[in-house]
């Protein structure tokens, strides 16, 4: 990927702007907390976090409409705060405590809130394409011009039910975008080492679904290619592939060492192609914020991030009996 | 205010480690995202992240350190024109003691893990009012006939399988319904099952009531990630927000001469899942009311139908909306020297046995099971008290079979009144052989049971 252009010129207003910033700022803090949380064992088991990534899950986010819904994988914490979980819950959440989404239940990669449409939260890889295809299949079925964004990895790409999801979508025109975080590391194999054909949206062709790459450090491009995917559907001309090309910065899992790759191509992207710089130049640049108003929200953010982390420790366990409940409905 | 930077947990079992290397000294600038330490945990070296930013004011714990516990301080980080010397001072720690997660509150000598099912009347209620009026019918006619009922009365039930609809069902259980109901709720699917199965799951979540046929169970192998991981756990994982009304349907077990991967009863897989209910009718009219109930309920159904069984007729109740409880054992045929549980087809061998049993003045009472999850263990528990045997009949194989589970269970509730050990009457534990006469002999059989009846009635 090319270094990143500061003379890019936005269409975008500067009120649009700094939503965008404040929602990856929000995720990025909050990733930052659970990752500080983990160290002290407040958080156990897996914690996968989206570090580096945030600008898929806010570009897309930005071309939804209410009771359009969402599904992803495990690495999930990202989604839930752009969708409009409450950070607390999705704290309370990791830490295991009744306050959390799912009453302390589910963990890091099981969360769900179906007043947010967000399906979760899946730790099988791959599992939710056919799940997120389900729930656009429900729309269809209703009638309504509901989408859903059905996100997964390059890693999930390679499972064989994503291809027999995208067959079903196509054959049925299901509303459905398939977002694939190009990461570029299924945990440690990089897609060079597990994937002959280097385009992972090209295979929808096969099926003879459209789709497209696009830049995922660039919260506008990913933004603009929504929008084309989501009117796509939404005219019954389902379902779309968008291989949104990003950069996890923390391993694949809080318990991951990383050696698969070097600590300076890590550096390097954080350094020329980081999502949130990039907005941050654009709107010093363009004098649509100034230094002292970004300031604000950083503070503002880190007072919501410390609140969660707060309430993720003072929430309590579940109370024993819930071992015994939501077993059934 | 200066921060204290704690040992790190960074794996799921980490409580301790070396701290392998610093990569800042006292006096350097700490920026969030820099990689400040490399920390040898219980399986790799990793490389540790500063979360705060500020300057690196007092390393406490020098490199090569090892056995260094989970949130030990390791170093000061302090603001800029701050001292270290302050800070070593400074009373407050500002992490963990407190922070840590408290002791759970399960105790371990609590006797959650053995909670019982809950219990259930030991007298099962009639399935229908006396006097009703009563209708031949196929199991296959039912099955049909409680998935059109339900389609009529609610929109949002829908069939979607392999060759379900044009070509009106591949052992014909569907016929008929995709002229009613139209392509957009009779689904023909590809060949893929996974696929399709997670789609549904998908569906039941957006607010629909799939009914999901597979062909035969033996496909629903492929798909039984999506059926365990994603039907039946989530309602769990979600804290009660996402139940899935969904029924997995289709011809289960055994069917005639096609040998081991097309012949498997899944009664005992599926009946080890919580959050699965496990259904396997032996009667239409069982076929009819549980189909219905299953379609109607919030929860996962398995519902386990029989090839072999689909041409057989019984009495159906003619009810305009009959259901048959899920959780229910029945009484199929009362009797006082044995008890004799089964499921399914193995109630033919059940039946067949107590009558020819009974010209032998052995008199057995048959338990129809019905459902295999959640048991209705209190109607074999009553039963076993007043004949004090007890044989199970299925046709999977033995080991963790069903009937194991029943044994186990009278074993704990009922071990006073057993006066012979039960016998497990199983499939035989090989795979299905194609061979006529070797199938004979791998599949349980009535005489069988007389056997095992005369056994355990010391004759």
């Amino acid at each position: 990927m090319a270094a990143r252009k500061t003379t890019e010129k936005s269409n975008v207003s500067g009120e649009e702007l700094l939503k965008y910033y404040r929602d990856m700022l929000l995720i990025r803090r909050f990733e930052e907390k659970a990752g500080q949380l983990y160290g002290m064992g407040l958080i156990g088991g897996f914690c996968h976090l989206y570090i580096g990534q945030e600008a898929v899950v806010v570009g897309i986010e930005a071309a939804a409409k209410d009771g359009d819904k969402r599904i992803t994988s495990y690495r999930d914490h990202g989604h839930m705060l752009v969708c409009g979980m409450d950070p607390k819950g999705v704290m309370a959440e990791l830490t295991g405590r009744i306050g959390g989404y799912s009453k302390g239940k589910g963990g890091s990669m099981h969360m769900f809130s179906r007043e947010k449409h967000f399906y979760g939260g899946h730790g099988i890889v791959g599992a939710q394409v056919p799940l997120g295809t389900g729930l656009a299949f429900s729309d269809k079925y209703k009638g309504n011009d509901n989408v859903t964004f059905t996100y997964f990895g390059d890693g999930a790409a390679n499972q064989g039910q994503v291809y027999e999801s995208y067959n079903m979508a196509e054959l049925w025109n299901l509303p459905v975008v398939y977002v694939i975080e190009n990461n570029q590391y299924a945990m440690g194999t990089s897609t060079k080492r597990s994937t002959k054909s280097p385009n992972l949206w090209e295979r929808g062709a096969a099926y003879g679904i459209k789709g497209e790459a696009v830049d995922g450090m660039d919260v506008l491009a990913v933004k603009a290619a929504a929008e084309k995917a989501i009117a796509a559907c939404r005219a019954g001309d389902g379902p779309y592939i968008l291989e949104v090309m990003t950069y996890r910065y923390r391993g694949h899992s809080m318990s991951d060492p990383a050696k698969y790759r070097t600590r300076e191509e890590v550096q390097k992207m954080r350094e020329e192609r980081d999502a949130i710089e990039r907005v941050r130049e654009l709107l010093i640049g363009s004098g649509q914020a100034s230094d002292d108003d970004l300031k604000a929200i950083d503070k503002e953010i880190k007072a919501v991030v410390n609140e969660a982390a707060e309430f993720s420790k003072d929430s309590p366990e579940p109370d024993v009996s819930e071992l015994w409940t939501d077993i059934y409905a | 205010m200066a921060t204290q930077i704690l040992m790190p947990a960074l794996s799921p079992t980490m409580e301790e480690g070396t701290l392998a290397k610093w990569l800042v000294k006292e006096g350097d600038t700490v920026t969030s995202g820099m990689i400040i330490a490399e920390i040898e945990t219980d399986k790799a070296t990793m490389e540790f992240e500063a979360v705060d930013e500020g300057v690196m004011g007092k390393i406490l714990i020098a490199e090569g350190t090892e056995g260094v516990k989970v949130n030990t301080p390791i170093a000061v980080l302090v603001e800029e024109g701050e001292s270290a010397e302050d800070v070593a001072a400074e009373p407050k720690a500002a992490a963990p003691k407190a922070e840590a997660a408290p002791e759970s509150s399960v105790k371990a000598d609590a006797p959650v893990a053995a909670q019982p099912a809950a219990k259930l009347p030991a007298v099962p209620q009639p399935d229908w009012p006396e006097g009703t009026k009563m209708k031949s019918m196929t199991v296959r006619e039912a099955l049909r006939e409680a998935m059109a009922e339900e389609m009529r009365g609610n929109e949002n039930v829908f069939l979607m399988g392999e060759e379900v609809g044009e070509y009106q069902g591949a052992y014909k259980i569907s016929q008929g319904l995709l002229d009613e109901f139209g392509a957009r709720r009779v689904i023909d699917t590809p060949i893929t099952e996974a696929g399709f199965a997670g789609l549904a799951v998908g569906a039941a979540w957006g607010g629909l009531n799939p009914i999901v046929e597979f062909m035969t169970f033996n496909f629903a192998m492929q798909a039984i990630d999506h059926i365990i991981n994603s039907a039946a756990k989530t309602n769990y994982m979600s804290g009660g927000q996402l139940p899935c009304p969904i029924v997995f349907r289709g011809p289960n077990g055994a069917a005639a001469r096609v040998a081991a991967q097309h012949s498997q009863d899944y009664a005992a897989w599926y009946s080890h899942v919580p959050g699965l209910k496990v259904v396997m009718p032996y009667s239409a009219a069982d076929a009819k009311g549980l189909l219905k109930a299953a379609i109607r309920d919030p929860n996962p159904v398995i519902f386990l139908e029989n090839e072999i069984l689909y041409g057989r007729t019984f009495e159906v109740p003619d009810l305009e909306d009959f259901t048959v409880e899920i959780g229910k054992a029945r009484i199929a045929r009362p009797g006082k020297d044995v008890t004799i549980v089964s499921f399914g087809i193995g109630m033919t061998y059940a039946l067949e046995a107590a009558e020819k049993l009974a010209a032998e003045g052995i008199d057995a009472e048959v338990i129809d099971l019905r459902t295999i999850r959640p048991m209705d263990t209190a109607t074999i528990i009553a039963s076993v008290q007043k004949t004090n045997r007890l044989v199970t009949v299925e046709e999977g194989f033995p080991q963790s079979s069903v009937g194991n589970f029943i044994s186990a269970t009278v074993m704990m509730e009922a071990f006073d009144y057993l006066d012979a050990p039960v016998i497990n009457l199983c499939g035989k534990d090989v795979p299905m052989p194609y061979a006529a006469n070797l199938e004979k002999l791998a599949l349980v059989t009535t005489a069988e049971v007389i056997e095992a009846v005369k056994k355990v009635t010391y004759r």
